[in-house]
């Protein structure tokens, strides 16, 4: 049980826009929490109330410091809040070059305890040959890039991030997905990470926070908010899954595969760069799931874990259930398939199947 | 052969009144212009018309008003009245008071329009980096409207330069207090003396010219970010 003074604590509640919201939710102070939901669920405007931006009643508590509490009478203003907040669009000054934009922050919380120095941001976020450049000529990647850099130089003691990667192209996410990673093992400071991408979040995210028209209805581990059949429409259809961890017991150079340990059972991935021994997160996605009774055979789905049914939800008018699979070693996998499939298979809660997986994606160490 | 002397004194006067006009200017226009870019309130667009009306007045009425508000009897000579003087009709501090009201809105209007097109993101983005509202200002917002600023100076140095109906109402024309430019112009063209107001009304035309060529040229220059 953590105490109260190290946590991040979040109440808020009023209307905006014509929807009405009401959250609280709680945080560690360390690692990173996505506010998790579909767009206009309220994310970013609860992000906003937490840096001082939007006007909206409650109380807000960050370790020991309280920078709102409307029954006390007590907002800070913004610039007296040490968040650094990375916006959608990178929102770098265009009239300060790189270097000046990255200093900004830092000049300004000069007596404050530094969460990173100049040169070890500029290193970690690859801008040393960008520093003497206008922001007009950065890629977008790049000027993502800086305007994290510009946060974390401000002294924060915690990081807001608002869907930082949905102005970018394709390759600049990639980019900066990488970083964050990186960042996430570097950082000694919370963030919290506003995204609608569920892949993102459980590439990133160690807890989640999912609201839903202005409501939170989950809160928790990523792993096992994603486990939850009950969450579908928040989740939505397409991206429900779960997230594991293995360990590499080898590599493959022939075939290019990396063979991994879930739990007792083998499993292959193509090759991914990690060493023997190293634990590694993986996510399966529910319709990448198929499930068979007995051990098929002339088959040319490779990982195949067995275990036994756990739930089965489904709706009437629906053609799809959703099942929960366990594999010994409490190991839990999503599963999609039809109600006809349930029918004839004769599935219910305690049924061995097989589980056959046709695709894991690597998600990152 | 023109006394150049002579020619000279309106010259230095205006350019005097125009530099004190624009910096006065300068220091009331910009919290106008950035309350009527910023401010909620639904009765802005009012104080917007008011400070617009010298646009469409003429300029003997603004200087009609002007002569009763600076006169012995109006506000602007009780405060003369402090100073031991009768009135501000007709001194340069009055014609500085009248250049500014008659300015207002050529400076007033760039400003705004530059804080507007600003938005209100990079003035958030310096408040989560921990300026305050007076250092967001002016490290984010005047240098971000510089164009304006930029604009709103030139034009209300230039209109202050051609300033005439105004300054005839409320200045007159005392030789080194109040006799501008185009004072000057009008009574040489009275008394017949062609050369005296062709050299300054020329010199005129050259110096717009000039002003408004430097500003072209000045507004590309300033909007590239610097390093």
């Amino acid at each position: 049980m953590t105490s109260l003074s190290d946590r991040i604590d979040a109440r808020f509640a009023g209307t905006m826009g014509g929807f009405s919201l009401d959250v609280a939710f709680t945080a560690p102070m360390q690692g990173i929490t996505a506010l998790f939901g579909p767009s206009g669920s309220g994310k970013t405007t609860v992000l906003r109330a937490m840096a001082g931006l939007a006007r909206l009643s409650g109380r807000l508590a960050v370790g020991d410091e309280t920078w709102q509490d409307d029954a006390a009478g007590l907002r800070v203003p913004p610039h007296r809040r040490a968040v650094g907040y990375v916006f959608q669009e990178a929102s770098l000054f265009p009239h300060l070059s790189v270097r000046r934009n990255l200093l900004y922050g830092a000049r300004r919380a000069a007596d404050q305890t530094p969460v990173i120095g100049f040169d070890e941001a500029v290193a970690l976020l690859g801008l040393e040959r960008l520093l003497e450049r206008g922001p007009d000529r950065l890629s977008g990647g790049e000027r993502q890039r800086v305007a994290i850099g510009r946060a974390l130089l401000s002294a924060p003691r915690l990081l807001l991030m608002d869907e930082p990667l949905s102005a970018l192209d394709e390759a600049s996410r990639a980019d900066i997905l990488t970083t964050f990673e990186r960042l996430h093992d570097a950082l000694p400071i919370p963030a919290i990470y506003v995204s609608h991408d569920l892949a993102e979040v459980s590439r990133l995210a160690d807890r989640m926070v999912m609201l839903s028209a202005g409501k939170v209805i989950a809160e928790g581990d990523v792993g096992s908010i994603l486990e939850r059949l009950d969450l579908e429409p928040a989740t939505g259809r397409f991206e429900a899954g779960v997230l594991l961890t293995a360990t590499v017991t080898g590599h493959d150079t022939g075939y290019q595969l990396t063979r991994l340990d879930l739990a007792g059972q083998p499993v292959s991935i193509p090759r991914v760069e990690v060493a023997v021994g190293e634990r590694v997160r993986l996510r399966i996605r529910a319709r990448d799931v198929a499930l068979a009774t007995r051990p098929p055979e002339g088959i040319s789905i490779r990982n195949r874990l067995s275990g036994h049914i756990v739930e089965i939800a489904a709706a009437e008018d629906a053609p799809y259930a959703e099942t929960l699979v366990e594999i010994p070693g409490g190991v839990r996998l999503r599963s999609r398939v039809t109600r006809e499939s349930v029918a004839e298979l004769g599935l219910t809660p305690g049924t061995p199947v097989f589980a056959l997986v046709k695709t894991i994606s690597f998600d990152g160490r | 052969m023109p006394d150049f002397a002579e020619l000279w004194s309106p010259v230095r006067l205006t350019l005097i009144l125009a530099a004190v006009t624009t910096l006065v200017l300068l220091v009331v226009a910009t919290p106008i212009a950035w309350w009527l870019a910023r401010s909620p309130a639904r009765w802005k667009e009012a104080v917007a018309a008011i400070v617009a009306l010298p646009l469409v007045l003429p300029p003997t009425v603004l200087g009609f008003y002007l002569l009763i508000l600076l006169g012995p009897d109006g506000p602007g000579g009780w405060i003369a009245s402090l100073g031991g003087a009768r009135s501000l009709a007709f001194t340069f501090t009055g014609l500085v008071i009248g250049s500014v009201v008659y300015s207002l809105p050529f400076v007033v209007q760039p400003i705004r329009n530059a804080f507007e097109a600003m938005g209100d993101r990079p003035l958030e983005v310096a408040a989560t980096l921990r300026a305050g509202p007076w250092d967001a200002f002016w490290s984010v917002a005047v240098p971000l409207a510089r164009r304006g600023f930029l604009t709103g100076a030139v034009l209300g140095f230039a209109h202050t330069m051609g300033e005439f109906g105004v300054i005839l109402m409320i200045g007159g024309n005392i030789p080194g207090e109040t006799r501008v430019l185009s004072i000057a112009i009008y009574d040489y063209v009275e008394t017949l003396r062609w050369t005296e107001a062709h050299l300054l009304a020329g010199g005129m035309v050259a110096f717009a010219f000039t002003v408004i060529l430097a500003m072209l040229v000045l507004e590309k220059r300033i909007g590239r970010a610097r390093p």
